[in-house]
């Protein structure tokens, strides 16, 4: 899309603190009409600038108290393995996040789990007999912070 | 704790957060007044926090992302708050955990490309305080990041 001016950026900005306000509304907030507001929404959509929406829910809250960050390296690679990891690892439920990435892992998950034990149940049952998957890190979240980012 | 109804609801808005409350309360099988005040509830007791647009910095021309791996020099009684105090003021920082494990802190890091990557990272981020050792990981794909919990 074309450079996002300073009034996408700050629509942006809105949007992605609260999905839900109306286009009168946001374009209350920044100075445009109703209308200006939402063409600039629908060019935002469209352009992929905004990927969709998504609920944020308070996983401790919800029953999740653990959400574990895994580096996982593949111990055989080649395409197949990758294209078989990959499938696999996203069909698990309690896994939010499957990213590749290059360093000293080869994938990235999120998982969340009930509690401690819960997890435990997981790593051996799910993620340690995930295809090609080799040596496996974990770390704990203790706390997390988004950022609003460079708008 | 949630009831049956409760994960019903937040099943059919994570996969959807924007349908509306008659849809949404047909789906999960409740009348829309059940559904709303259903709603309300987990709100005030914090399950249910928003619905946040997402917004995809690859199509806005921010094409590189790492992940930051850090461990921090523990010994110096306030490391962590004065290091995340410090990432919260670099604006191309998206998230900031801190975990329990072999890595202390993470930040989430975009760049327009490799230059500008490398110009963040020796002005802003070796440059982060209480910082003994870091990691980086490239990303290179998101095979999964919906971000769901398994309700």
């Amino acid at each position: 899309m074309s450079a996002p001016d300073a009034t996408d950026r700050a629509l942006l900005r809105l949007v992605a603190e609260d999905a839900t306000r109306s286009a009168a509304d946001l374009g209350r907030a920044l100075g445009l009409s109703q209308p200006a507001a939402w063409r600039r929404l629908r060019r935002l959509e469209d352009s992929g600038a905004i990927r969709g929406r998504r609920l944020d829910l308070d996983a401790q809250a919800a029953g999740f108290g653990v959400t574990v960050f895994l580096g996982v390296k593949l111990a055989a690679k080649g395409r197949a393995s990758l294209e078989d990891f990959e499938r696999a690892a996203a069909a698990i439920p309690e896994v939010q996040t499957v990213e590749h990435v290059l360093g000293l892992y080869d994938y990235r998950l999120r998982v969340v789990a009930r509690d401690i034990p819960d997890f435990e149940r997981l790593l051996r049952r799910r993620i340690m007999t995930l295809p090609g998957a080799g040596a496996v890190e974990a770390n704990v979240l203790l706390s997390e912070e988004r950022r609003p980012g460079p708008l | 704790m949630l009831d049956d109804l409760d994960r019903r609801l937040l099943r059919q808005l994570q996969a959807d957060p924007g349908q509306s409350l008659a849809a949404l309360a047909e789906r999960a099988a409740t009348a829309p007044s059940v559904a709303s005040r259903r709603l309300a509830r987990l709100r005030a007791a914090g399950v249910l926090r928003g619905t946040r647009a997402v917004i995809d910095w690859r199509a806005l021309g921010w094409s590189v992302e790492v992940s930051l791996r850090f461990t921090l020099d523990k010994t110096q009684p306030n490391a962590f708050d004065e290091f995340i105090a410090a990432a919260r003021a670099v604006p191309e920082v998206l998230e900031i955990q801190t975990f329990l494990g072999s890595v202390d802190a993470r930040l989430a890091v975009i760049a327009r490309d490799m230059g500008h990557y490398q110009r963040i990272y020796r002005e802003r981020i070796l440059t982060l305080p209480h910082i003994a050792d870091i990691e980086a990981l490239m990303h290179v794909a998101r095979i999964k990041d919906a971000e769901a919990l398994p309700l």
